[in-house]
Protein backbone atom coordinates (compact mmCIF):
# COMPACT_ATOMS: atom_id res chain seq x y z
CA UNK A 1 0.00 0.00 0.00
CA UNK A 2 1.17 3.42 -0.89
CA UNK A 3 1.48 6.06 1.75
CA UNK A 4 -0.77 8.76 -1.44
CA UNK A 5 -3.93 7.27 -0.50
CA UNK A 6 -4.27 7.78 3.14
CA UNK A 7 -2.73 11.06 3.13
CA UNK A 8 -4.93 12.72 -0.04
CA UNK A 9 -7.91 11.13 2.32
CA UNK A 10 -6.83 13.00 5.54
CA UNK A 11 -5.88 16.02 3.94
CA UNK A 12 -9.38 16.17 2.35
CA UNK A 13 -10.79 15.60 5.69
CA UNK A 14 -8.73 18.45 7.14
CA UNK A 15 -9.96 20.79 4.86
CA UNK A 16 -13.73 19.68 5.30
CA UNK A 17 -13.45 19.92 8.65
CA UNK A 18 -11.83 23.30 8.67
CA UNK A 19 -14.76 24.58 6.12
CA UNK A 20 -17.24 22.93 8.48
CA UNK A 21 -15.92 25.45 11.08
CA UNK A 22 -15.81 28.51 9.27
CA UNK A 23 -19.50 27.56 7.53
CA UNK A 24 -21.53 26.09 9.82
CA UNK A 25 -23.11 28.34 12.42
CA UNK A 26 -24.61 25.51 14.71
CA UNK A 27 -22.22 24.87 17.49
CA UNK A 28 -22.59 21.18 17.79
CA UNK A 29 -22.02 20.72 13.81
CA UNK A 30 -18.84 23.08 14.65
CA UNK A 31 -17.96 20.50 17.14
CA UNK A 32 -18.68 17.99 15.05
CA UNK A 33 -15.87 19.49 11.93
CA UNK A 34 -13.41 20.31 14.43
CA UNK A 35 -13.61 16.35 15.42
CA UNK A 36 -13.47 15.71 11.41
CA UNK A 37 -10.19 17.17 11.43
CA UNK A 38 -8.58 15.41 14.75
CA UNK A 39 -9.51 12.29 12.61
CA UNK A 40 -7.54 13.39 9.99
CA UNK A 41 -4.81 13.88 12.21
CA UNK A 42 -5.18 10.29 13.05
CA UNK A 43 -4.94 8.70 10.15
CA UNK A 44 -2.03 10.88 9.21
CA UNK A 45 -0.60 9.75 12.27
CA UNK A 46 -0.96 5.96 11.69
CA UNK A 47 -0.42 6.06 7.89
CA UNK A 48 2.96 7.78 8.41
CA UNK A 49 3.67 5.15 11.45
CA UNK A 50 2.56 2.22 9.18
CA UNK A 51 3.85 2.58 5.67
CA UNK A 52 6.93 5.08 6.41
CA UNK A 53 8.26 4.81 9.68
CA UNK A 54 7.66 0.82 10.11
CA UNK A 55 11.06 0.26 12.50
CA UNK A 56 9.85 2.65 15.29
CA UNK A 57 10.13 0.56 18.41
CA UNK A 58 7.85 2.77 20.47
CA UNK A 59 5.30 3.20 17.48
CA UNK A 60 5.23 6.63 18.07
CA UNK A 61 2.68 7.44 15.59
CA UNK A 62 0.09 5.16 16.93
CA UNK A 63 0.72 5.79 20.27
CA UNK A 64 -0.06 9.93 19.55
CA UNK A 65 -3.29 8.79 17.66
CA UNK A 66 -4.18 6.78 21.15
CA UNK A 67 -3.65 10.30 22.81
CA UNK A 68 -5.13 12.18 20.22
CA UNK A 69 -8.57 9.96 20.68
CA UNK A 70 -8.53 10.33 24.80
CA UNK A 71 -8.08 14.14 24.55
CA UNK A 72 -10.74 14.52 21.46
CA UNK A 73 -13.10 12.61 23.70
CA UNK A 74 -12.56 15.02 26.60
CA UNK A 75 -12.79 17.96 24.64
CA UNK A 76 -16.10 16.85 23.58
CA UNK A 77 -17.49 16.14 27.19
CA UNK A 78 -16.77 19.55 28.20
CA UNK A 79 -17.57 21.19 24.71
CA UNK A 80 -21.23 19.69 24.84
CA UNK A 81 -22.08 20.93 28.42
CA UNK A 82 -20.85 24.11 27.00
CA UNK A 83 -23.17 24.05 24.17
CA UNK A 84 -25.90 22.53 26.49
CA UNK A 85 -25.27 25.46 28.75
CA UNK A 86 -25.87 28.27 26.47
CA UNK A 87 -28.48 26.58 25.10
CA UNK A 88 -30.33 26.76 28.65
CA UNK A 89 -29.88 29.78 28.94
CA UNK A 90 -30.73 31.65 25.74
CA UNK A 91 -32.40 28.88 24.21
CA UNK A 92 -30.27 29.00 20.77
CA UNK A 93 -26.72 26.85 19.80
CA UNK A 94 -26.28 29.19 17.00
CA UNK A 95 -23.08 30.50 17.57
CA UNK A 96 -23.85 33.94 15.71
CA UNK A 97 -26.56 34.68 18.50
CA UNK A 98 -23.49 34.97 21.31
CA UNK A 99 -22.87 38.60 20.25
CA UNK A 100 -23.02 40.10 23.45
CA UNK A 101 -19.25 41.62 23.74
CA UNK A 102 -17.76 43.31 20.85
CA UNK A 103 -14.58 45.03 20.76
CA UNK B 1 12.83 2.22 33.74
CA UNK B 2 13.37 4.01 36.56
CA UNK B 3 11.24 6.62 37.15
CA UNK B 4 13.14 10.05 38.77
CA UNK B 5 10.47 10.95 41.29
CA UNK B 6 12.05 14.14 42.84
CA UNK B 7 11.89 15.48 39.42
CA UNK B 8 8.26 14.61 39.08
CA UNK B 9 7.76 15.49 42.78
CA UNK B 10 5.96 19.15 42.17
CA UNK B 11 3.44 17.71 39.84
CA UNK B 12 2.96 14.69 41.73
CA UNK B 13 2.02 17.16 45.04
CA UNK B 14 -0.09 19.26 43.02
CA UNK B 15 -2.11 16.65 41.61
CA UNK B 16 -2.43 14.90 45.30
CA UNK B 17 -3.94 18.22 46.53
CA UNK B 18 -6.18 18.29 43.91
CA UNK B 19 -7.66 14.90 44.60
CA UNK B 20 -7.62 16.11 48.29
CA UNK B 21 -9.47 19.25 47.58
CA UNK B 22 -12.23 17.94 45.63
CA UNK B 23 -13.36 15.19 48.55
CA UNK B 24 -12.90 17.63 51.35
CA UNK B 25 -15.23 19.73 49.53
CA UNK B 26 -17.76 16.92 49.00
CA UNK B 27 -17.46 16.75 52.94
CA UNK B 28 -17.37 20.94 54.13
CA UNK B 29 -20.88 22.10 53.74
CA UNK B 30 -22.12 26.03 53.70
CA UNK B 31 -19.34 28.72 54.47
CA UNK B 32 -17.13 25.91 55.69
CA UNK B 33 -16.51 25.14 52.05
CA UNK B 34 -14.55 28.15 51.60
CA UNK B 35 -11.41 26.54 53.94
CA UNK B 36 -10.79 24.02 50.84
CA UNK B 37 -8.90 27.91 49.25
CA UNK B 38 -5.81 27.52 52.29
CA UNK B 39 -5.62 24.12 51.41
CA UNK B 40 -5.11 24.63 48.11
CA UNK B 41 -2.22 27.16 48.74
CA UNK B 42 -0.93 24.57 51.78
CA UNK B 43 -0.11 22.69 48.72
CA UNK B 44 0.96 25.18 46.38
CA UNK B 45 3.41 26.04 49.00
CA UNK B 46 5.01 22.55 49.43
CA UNK B 47 5.12 21.96 45.72
CA UNK B 48 7.01 25.13 45.76
CA UNK B 49 8.94 23.32 48.52
CA UNK B 50 9.99 20.35 46.43
CA UNK B 51 10.68 22.44 43.68
CA UNK B 52 13.62 24.28 44.96
CA UNK B 53 15.84 21.61 46.09
CA UNK B 54 15.87 21.01 42.02
CA UNK B 55 17.48 24.46 41.44
CA UNK B 56 20.87 23.38 39.84
CA UNK B 57 19.91 19.96 39.47
CA UNK B 58 20.28 18.25 35.45
CA UNK B 59 17.62 15.75 35.79
CA UNK B 60 15.95 13.45 32.73
CA UNK B 61 13.33 11.27 33.16
CA UNK B 62 10.77 9.08 31.07
CA UNK B 63 12.81 8.27 28.60
CA UNK B 64 14.11 12.07 28.49
CA UNK B 65 10.93 13.62 27.68
CA UNK B 66 10.18 14.92 30.70
CA UNK B 67 13.58 17.68 32.04
CA UNK B 68 14.15 19.41 34.62
CA UNK B 69 16.73 22.33 34.40
CA UNK B 70 17.35 25.34 35.91
CA UNK B 71 15.02 26.67 32.89
CA UNK B 72 12.17 24.88 34.36
CA UNK B 73 12.67 25.41 37.68
CA UNK B 74 12.50 29.40 37.21
CA UNK B 75 9.34 29.07 35.85
CA UNK B 76 7.64 26.40 37.68
CA UNK B 77 8.24 29.08 40.37
CA UNK B 78 6.48 31.93 38.59
CA UNK B 79 3.83 29.01 37.73
CA UNK B 80 3.55 28.06 41.64
CA UNK B 81 4.17 32.35 43.03
CA UNK B 82 1.17 32.83 40.42
CA UNK B 83 -0.72 30.23 42.19
CA UNK B 84 -0.39 31.62 45.20
CA UNK B 85 -1.58 34.94 43.85
CA UNK B 86 -4.35 33.85 42.62
CA UNK B 87 -5.62 31.63 45.34
CA UNK B 88 -5.63 35.17 47.42
CA UNK B 89 -7.63 37.17 45.27
CA UNK B 90 -10.30 34.31 44.67
CA UNK B 91 -10.82 33.36 48.08
CA UNK B 92 -13.34 36.13 48.92
CA UNK B 93 -14.49 36.22 45.64
CA UNK B 94 -15.43 32.70 45.45
CA UNK B 95 -16.59 32.33 49.20
CA UNK B 96 -19.04 35.17 48.82
CA UNK B 97 -20.76 34.16 45.47
CA UNK B 98 -20.58 30.39 46.95
CA UNK B 99 -20.76 29.19 43.86
CA UNK B 100 -19.15 25.86 42.60
CA UNK B 101 -16.20 26.56 45.40
CA UNK B 102 -14.57 23.12 45.49
CA UNK B 103 -15.12 22.28 41.80
CA UNK B 104 -13.10 25.79 40.97
CA UNK B 105 -10.24 25.31 43.09
CA UNK B 106 -9.64 21.59 41.71
CA UNK B 107 -9.91 22.93 38.15
CA UNK B 108 -7.65 25.98 38.77
CA UNK B 109 -5.28 22.94 40.83
CA UNK B 110 -5.05 20.28 37.11
CA UNK B 111 -4.75 23.41 35.20
CA UNK B 112 -1.81 24.67 36.89
CA UNK B 113 -0.41 20.53 36.78
CA UNK B 114 -0.63 20.89 32.71
CA UNK B 115 1.40 24.39 33.21
CA UNK B 116 3.93 22.78 35.89
CA UNK B 117 4.79 19.98 33.30
CA UNK B 118 5.28 22.43 30.05
CA UNK B 119 8.64 23.88 30.67
CA UNK B 120 9.70 20.42 31.22
CA UNK B 121 8.49 19.00 28.04
CA UNK B 122 10.94 17.58 25.48
CA UNK B 123 8.45 15.93 23.79
CA UNK B 124 5.66 16.95 21.41
CA UNK B 125 3.19 14.37 22.93
CA UNK B 126 3.86 15.44 25.72
CA UNK B 127 3.95 19.19 25.41
CA UNK B 128 0.29 18.50 23.82
CA UNK B 129 -0.88 16.71 26.84
CA UNK B 130 0.08 19.85 28.86
CA UNK B 131 -1.23 22.20 26.53
CA UNK B 132 -4.03 20.48 27.16
CA UNK B 133 -4.17 20.07 30.90
CA UNK B 134 -4.18 23.87 30.85
CA UNK B 135 -6.82 24.65 28.64
CA UNK B 136 -9.73 22.19 29.28
CA UNK B 137 -10.54 23.37 33.05
CA UNK B 138 -10.05 26.57 31.32
CA UNK B 139 -12.98 26.10 29.16
CA UNK B 140 -15.25 25.51 32.36
CA UNK B 141 -13.62 27.96 34.43
CA UNK B 142 -14.72 30.83 32.16
CA UNK B 143 -18.27 28.91 32.21
CA UNK B 144 -18.13 28.55 36.20
CA UNK B 145 -21.23 31.29 36.42
CA UNK B 146 -23.61 29.02 34.87
CA UNK B 147 -26.50 31.39 34.95
CA UNK B 148 -24.61 34.64 33.62
CA UNK B 149 -25.11 35.06 29.78
CA UNK B 150 -21.67 36.77 29.49
CA UNK B 151 -19.89 33.81 31.21
CA UNK B 152 -21.67 30.99 28.85
CA UNK B 153 -20.49 33.26 25.81
CA UNK B 154 -16.85 33.89 27.28
CA UNK B 155 -16.77 29.77 27.91
CA UNK B 156 -17.96 28.91 24.41
CA UNK B 157 -16.10 31.42 22.16
CA UNK B 158 -12.70 30.06 24.15
CA UNK B 159 -13.62 26.59 23.73
CA UNK B 160 -14.32 27.00 19.91
CA UNK B 161 -11.10 28.70 19.52
CA UNK B 162 -9.15 26.49 21.78
CA UNK B 163 -10.31 23.49 20.39
CA UNK B 164 -9.94 24.78 16.61
CA UNK B 165 -6.33 25.77 17.46
CA UNK B 166 -5.28 22.49 18.73
CA UNK B 167 -6.65 20.75 15.97
CA UNK B 168 -4.45 22.83 13.45
CA UNK B 169 -1.60 22.31 15.83
CA UNK B 170 -2.35 18.60 15.74
CA UNK B 171 -1.95 18.64 11.78
CA UNK B 172 1.02 20.36 11.88
CA UNK B 173 2.55 17.51 14.54
CA UNK B 174 1.38 14.89 12.58
CA UNK B 175 3.04 16.14 9.14
CA UNK B 176 5.88 16.94 11.35
CA UNK B 177 6.07 13.18 12.34
CA UNK B 178 5.83 12.31 8.96
CA UNK B 179 8.95 14.22 7.68
CA UNK B 180 11.29 13.38 10.45
CA UNK B 181 10.12 10.18 12.38
CA UNK B 182 10.18 10.96 15.44
CA UNK B 183 8.25 13.74 18.37
CA UNK B 184 11.65 14.46 20.11
CA UNK B 185 12.14 18.14 20.17
CA UNK B 186 15.91 17.56 19.78
CA UNK B 187 15.42 14.60 17.11
CA UNK B 188 13.19 17.09 15.19
CA UNK B 189 16.00 19.31 15.44
CA UNK B 190 18.87 16.73 14.32
CA UNK B 191 16.19 15.56 11.08
CA UNK B 192 15.53 19.12 10.17
CA UNK B 193 19.18 20.23 10.26
CA UNK B 194 19.53 17.73 7.55
CA UNK B 195 17.09 19.41 4.98
CA UNK B 196 19.74 22.24 4.71
CA UNK B 197 19.02 25.37 2.91
CA UNK B 198 16.09 23.98 0.54
CA UNK B 199 13.07 22.94 2.45
CA UNK B 200 9.97 21.34 1.28
CA UNK B 201 7.06 24.00 1.26
CA UNK B 202 4.65 21.32 3.31
CA UNK B 203 7.65 21.06 6.12
CA UNK B 204 7.38 24.83 6.79
CA UNK B 205 3.66 24.73 6.79
CA UNK B 206 4.03 22.08 9.29
CA UNK B 207 6.60 24.31 11.48
CA UNK B 208 4.11 27.11 10.73
CA UNK B 209 0.77 25.30 12.08
CA UNK B 210 2.52 24.19 15.26
CA UNK B 211 3.60 28.17 15.84
CA UNK B 212 0.27 28.91 15.14
CA UNK B 213 -1.55 26.28 17.72
CA UNK B 214 0.79 28.31 20.43
CA UNK B 215 0.06 31.86 19.07
CA UNK B 216 -3.28 31.39 20.14
CA UNK B 217 -2.78 30.05 23.46
CA UNK B 218 -0.67 33.45 24.09
CA UNK B 219 -3.40 35.51 22.18
CA UNK B 220 -0.72 36.94 19.98
CA UNK B 221 -2.76 39.05 17.07
CA UNK B 222 -4.34 37.49 14.09
CA UNK B 223 -5.03 34.93 16.58
CA UNK B 224 -6.35 37.19 19.96
CA UNK B 225 -9.73 38.15 19.23
CA UNK B 226 -11.21 35.92 21.68
CA UNK B 227 -9.39 36.98 24.65
CA UNK B 228 -10.85 40.19 25.14
CA UNK B 229 -14.38 38.56 25.37
CA UNK B 230 -13.78 35.66 27.44
CA UNK B 231 -11.58 37.48 29.81
CA UNK B 232 -14.80 39.93 30.23
CA UNK B 233 -17.13 37.33 30.47
CA UNK B 234 -15.01 35.15 33.06
CA UNK B 235 -15.04 35.60 37.01
CA UNK B 236 -12.48 38.11 37.58
CA UNK B 237 -9.53 35.70 39.24
CA UNK B 238 -10.31 33.35 36.29
CA UNK B 239 -9.70 36.29 34.03
CA UNK B 240 -6.61 36.68 36.16
CA UNK B 241 -5.17 33.01 35.56
CA UNK B 242 -5.90 33.31 31.53
CA UNK B 243 -4.01 36.35 31.50
CA UNK B 244 -1.06 35.39 33.33
CA UNK B 245 -0.43 31.91 34.45
CA UNK B 246 -2.38 30.61 30.89
CA UNK B 247 -0.23 32.79 28.50
CA UNK B 248 2.97 31.98 30.41
CA UNK B 249 2.69 28.09 29.59
CA UNK B 250 1.79 28.65 25.93
CA UNK B 251 5.20 30.90 25.88
CA UNK B 252 6.72 28.20 27.55
CA UNK B 253 5.91 25.67 24.68
CA UNK B 254 6.53 28.20 22.21
CA UNK B 255 10.18 28.38 23.57
CA UNK B 256 10.35 24.99 23.73
CA UNK B 257 9.59 24.36 19.77
CA UNK B 258 10.95 27.01 18.49
CA UNK B 259 14.43 27.20 20.21
CA UNK B 260 14.91 23.46 20.43
CA UNK B 261 12.84 21.87 17.57
CA UNK B 262 12.99 24.08 14.81
CA UNK B 263 16.22 25.66 15.93
CA UNK B 264 17.75 24.95 12.38
CA UNK B 265 15.15 27.18 10.40
CA UNK B 266 15.16 30.08 12.56
CA UNK B 267 15.69 32.24 9.29
CA UNK B 268 11.82 30.79 8.70
CA UNK B 269 9.71 31.53 12.12
CA UNK B 270 12.13 34.29 13.38
CA UNK B 271 10.63 36.88 10.75
CA UNK B 272 7.11 35.93 11.52
CA UNK B 273 7.15 35.70 14.83
CA UNK B 274 8.97 39.35 14.59
CA UNK B 275 6.30 40.54 12.62
CA UNK B 276 3.40 38.87 14.90
CA UNK B 277 5.32 40.88 17.54
CA UNK B 278 4.90 43.53 15.96
CA UNK B 279 1.44 43.97 15.03
CA UNK B 280 0.14 42.01 18.85
CA UNK B 281 2.14 45.31 20.69
CA UNK B 282 0.59 48.08 18.15
CA UNK B 283 -3.16 46.94 17.38
CA UNK B 284 -3.06 45.71 21.55
CA UNK B 285 -2.60 48.62 22.51
CA UNK B 286 -4.39 51.28 20.36
CA UNK B 287 -7.62 49.10 20.70
CA UNK B 288 -6.70 49.52 24.43
CA UNK B 289 -6.76 53.39 23.98
CA UNK B 290 -10.60 53.24 23.33
CA UNK B 291 -11.80 50.74 26.23
CA UNK B 292 -14.27 51.71 28.62
CA UNK B 293 -14.65 48.86 30.60
CA UNK B 294 -11.19 47.88 33.00
CA UNK B 295 -11.48 44.05 32.04
CA UNK B 296 -11.14 44.48 28.83
CA UNK B 297 -8.51 47.37 28.93
CA UNK B 298 -6.70 44.99 31.01
CA UNK B 299 -7.31 41.95 28.19
CA UNK B 300 -6.04 44.42 25.58
CA UNK B 301 -3.11 45.42 27.37
CA UNK B 302 -2.13 41.75 28.04
CA UNK B 303 -2.29 41.36 24.04
CA UNK B 304 0.09 43.91 23.90
CA UNK B 305 2.49 42.29 26.40
CA UNK B 306 2.55 39.42 24.73
CA UNK B 307 3.73 41.43 21.79
CA UNK B 308 6.46 42.92 23.93
CA UNK B 309 7.31 38.82 24.86
CA UNK B 310 7.27 37.63 20.86
CA UNK B 311 9.86 40.74 20.28
CA UNK B 312 12.78 38.04 21.47
CA UNK B 313 11.38 35.60 18.93
CA UNK B 314 11.98 37.51 16.66
CA UNK B 315 15.76 38.03 17.25
CA UNK B 316 16.59 34.30 17.00
CA UNK B 317 18.92 33.14 14.48
CA UNK B 318 19.85 29.63 13.69
CA UNK B 319 23.44 28.49 15.27
CA UNK B 320 23.99 31.35 16.73
CA UNK B 321 23.76 30.45 20.53
CA UNK B 322 24.49 33.28 22.52
CA UNK B 323 21.90 35.52 20.86
CA UNK B 324 19.29 32.83 21.10
CA UNK B 325 20.49 32.41 24.69
CA UNK B 326 20.09 36.26 25.50
CA UNK B 327 16.48 36.01 23.85
CA UNK B 328 15.57 33.56 26.07
CA UNK B 329 16.35 35.00 28.93
CA UNK B 330 14.58 38.34 28.23
CA UNK B 331 11.62 36.51 27.30
CA UNK B 332 11.48 34.86 30.58
CA UNK B 333 12.72 37.84 32.58
CA UNK B 334 9.82 39.51 30.82
CA UNK B 335 7.50 36.78 31.78
CA UNK B 336 8.54 37.29 36.02
CA UNK B 337 8.08 40.83 35.62
CA UNK B 338 4.80 40.70 34.32
CA UNK B 339 3.54 38.18 36.34
CA UNK B 340 3.33 40.47 39.83
CA UNK B 341 1.81 43.52 38.54
CA UNK B 342 -1.01 41.79 36.41
CA UNK B 343 -2.02 39.78 38.76
CA UNK B 344 -1.71 42.90 41.41
CA UNK B 345 -4.19 44.64 38.73
CA UNK B 346 -6.89 41.82 38.78
CA UNK B 347 -6.65 42.00 42.34
CA UNK B 348 -7.60 45.28 43.31
CA UNK B 349 -9.84 45.03 40.03
CA UNK B 350 -11.71 42.04 42.35
CA UNK B 351 -11.06 44.77 45.87
CA UNK B 352 -13.19 47.61 43.67
CA UNK B 353 -16.16 44.96 42.03
CA UNK B 354 -16.89 42.09 44.43
CA UNK B 355 -19.70 43.57 46.13
CA UNK B 356 -20.68 46.71 43.87
CA UNK B 357 -20.57 45.25 40.57
CA UNK B 358 -18.24 48.24 39.19
CA UNK B 359 -15.62 47.41 36.56
CA UNK B 360 -15.70 50.60 34.09
CA UNK B 361 -12.89 53.58 34.58
CA UNK B 362 -15.21 55.55 35.78
CA UNK B 363 -15.89 53.63 38.76
CA UNK B 364 -12.87 54.26 39.81
CA UNK B 365 -12.86 57.63 39.76
CA UNK B 366 -12.03 59.07 43.71
CA UNK B 367 -10.19 55.67 44.58
CA UNK B 368 -7.42 57.83 46.03
CA UNK B 369 -9.56 59.23 48.53
CA UNK B 370 -12.23 56.02 48.86
CA UNK B 371 -9.31 53.59 49.21
CA UNK B 372 -5.64 55.43 49.33
CA UNK B 373 -3.75 51.57 49.50
CA UNK B 374 -5.81 50.54 46.44
CA UNK B 375 -5.47 53.10 44.63
CA UNK B 376 -1.52 53.20 45.54
CA UNK B 377 -1.05 49.56 45.03
CA UNK B 378 -3.15 49.98 41.13
CA UNK B 379 -0.92 53.02 40.72
CA UNK B 380 2.54 50.83 41.01
CA UNK B 381 1.01 48.07 39.15
CA UNK B 382 -0.05 50.34 35.75
CA UNK B 383 3.18 51.92 36.31
CA UNK B 384 4.76 48.72 35.90
CA UNK B 385 2.81 46.81 33.22
CA UNK B 386 3.77 50.20 31.46
CA UNK B 387 7.79 50.26 32.59
CA UNK B 388 8.21 53.24 34.48
CA UNK B 389 10.29 53.22 37.50
CA UNK B 390 10.27 52.51 40.43
CA UNK B 391 8.41 48.49 38.91
CA UNK B 392 10.41 45.84 38.01
CA UNK B 393 8.20 46.93 34.37
CA UNK B 394 11.47 49.12 33.19
CA UNK B 395 14.16 46.39 33.62
CA UNK B 396 11.71 44.19 31.75
CA UNK B 397 11.70 46.40 28.94
CA UNK B 398 15.48 46.88 29.32
CA UNK B 399 16.12 43.32 28.76
CA UNK B 400 14.48 42.93 25.73
CA UNK B 401 16.23 45.93 24.37
CA UNK B 402 19.23 44.77 25.43
CA UNK B 403 18.84 40.94 24.08
CA UNK B 404 18.03 43.45 20.56
CA UNK B 405 21.44 45.51 20.72
CA UNK B 406 22.99 41.86 21.11
CA UNK B 407 21.51 40.94 17.76
CA UNK B 408 22.32 43.95 16.38
CA UNK B 409 20.79 43.48 13.25
CA UNK B 410 18.27 46.28 11.51
CA UNK B 411 15.65 44.34 11.68
CA UNK B 412 16.39 43.66 15.72
CA UNK B 413 16.40 47.72 15.53
CA UNK B 414 12.77 47.79 13.63
CA UNK B 415 11.23 45.87 16.49
CA UNK B 416 13.21 47.91 19.10
CA UNK B 417 11.86 51.38 17.56
CA UNK B 418 8.20 49.89 17.98
CA UNK B 419 8.68 48.56 20.98
CA UNK B 420 9.44 52.23 22.22
CA UNK B 421 7.32 53.91 20.71
CA UNK B 422 4.48 51.00 21.59
CA UNK B 423 5.74 51.49 25.43
CA UNK B 424 4.63 55.45 24.83
CA UNK B 425 1.03 54.45 23.79
CA UNK B 426 0.97 52.35 26.44
CA UNK B 427 1.15 55.09 28.49
CA UNK B 428 -1.76 56.75 27.68
CA UNK B 429 -4.23 54.71 28.96
CA UNK B 430 -2.56 53.20 32.46
CA UNK B 431 -2.37 56.85 33.32
CA UNK B 432 -5.58 57.63 31.94
CA UNK B 433 -6.81 55.41 34.94
CA UNK B 434 -4.26 56.72 37.28
CA UNK B 435 -5.66 60.14 36.72
CA UNK B 436 -8.97 58.87 37.14
CA UNK B 437 -8.07 57.21 40.71
CA UNK B 438 -6.69 60.26 42.16
CA UNK B 439 -7.23 63.49 40.17
CA UNK B 440 -11.60 63.04 39.55
CA UNK B 441 -13.98 63.49 42.33
CA UNK B 442 -16.36 60.07 43.24
CA UNK B 443 -19.88 59.94 42.14
CA UNK B 444 -22.71 60.59 44.99
CA UNK B 445 -23.56 56.82 47.17
CA UNK B 446 -20.72 54.95 45.68
CA UNK B 447 -20.11 51.93 47.25
CA UNK B 448 -17.48 51.51 49.44
CA UNK B 449 -14.19 49.54 49.16
CA UNK B 450 -14.00 46.64 51.14
CA UNK B 451 -11.02 44.42 50.07
CA UNK B 452 -10.85 41.99 52.86
CA UNK B 453 -7.92 41.03 54.92
CA UNK B 454 -7.08 38.59 52.52
CA UNK B 455 -7.03 40.35 49.64
CA UNK B 456 -5.08 43.14 51.41
CA UNK B 457 -2.33 41.28 52.52
CA UNK B 458 -1.84 39.63 48.66
CA UNK B 459 -2.54 43.03 47.02
CA UNK B 460 0.29 44.27 49.23
CA UNK B 461 2.65 41.63 48.87
CA UNK B 462 2.47 42.16 45.04
CA UNK B 463 3.09 46.12 45.12
CA UNK B 464 6.16 45.27 47.91
CA UNK B 465 7.24 42.25 45.14
CA UNK B 466 7.01 45.04 42.09
CA UNK B 467 8.85 47.77 44.19
CA UNK B 468 11.71 44.70 45.75
CA UNK B 469 12.28 43.43 42.07
CA UNK B 470 12.66 47.26 40.92
CA UNK B 471 15.72 47.20 43.41
CA UNK B 472 17.25 44.37 43.47
CA UNK B 473 16.42 43.10 39.76
CA UNK B 474 19.06 40.56 40.21
CA UNK B 475 16.79 38.38 42.13
CA UNK B 476 15.25 37.11 39.03
CA UNK B 477 17.84 38.13 36.39
CA UNK B 478 20.64 36.24 37.77
CA UNK B 479 18.04 33.25 37.72
CA UNK B 480 17.20 33.66 34.27
CA UNK B 481 21.11 34.50 33.47
CA UNK B 482 21.54 30.70 34.89
CA UNK B 483 18.68 29.40 32.68
CA UNK B 484 21.00 27.74 29.76
CA UNK B 485 17.95 26.54 27.87
CA UNK B 486 19.79 26.58 24.60
CA UNK B 487 23.48 25.18 25.86
CA UNK B 488 21.62 22.34 27.51
CA UNK B 489 19.73 21.15 24.49
CA UNK B 490 19.74 17.42 23.74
Amino acid sequence: MTLIGPLVLAAFLFCVGLYGVMARRNAVLVLMSVELMLNAVNINLVAFQNLKWQDDPVATGQVFALFVVVVAAAEVGVGLAIVFNMFRNRASINIDDADLMRW
Amino acid sequence: MAIDFAAIAPELVLTATAIVVLLVDLVLTGGAKQLVNPLAGIGALVAIGFTLPLWGDDRSTFGGTFVVNDYAVVLKLIFLVSLLAILGISWRYFAESRFFQGEYYFLLLVSFIGMLIMPSARDLLLLFVALETVSIPGFVMAGLRKRDLYSSEAAIKFFLIGVLSVALMLFGISMMYGFTGTTSLSGIAQELGQWGSSPPPLLLASLLLIIVGFGFKISAVPFHFWAPDTYAGSPIPVAAMLAVASKTAGFAGLIAVTFIAFEPFAEVWAPALGVLAIFTMSLGNLVALQQRDMVRLLAWSSVAQAGYMLIPFGLAASGAADVNEAAVQATVFYIAAYTLPNIGAFGVLVAVNRRSGYRSIEDFAGLGARHPFMAMAMTTFLLSLGGAPPTVGLWAKFAIVQAGARAGDTFAYVLLFFLIINSVIAFFYYLKVVWVMWMTEPRDGMEPVTPGVNLSLVTAALVFGTVLLFLLPGLISDATAATDLVAGLS
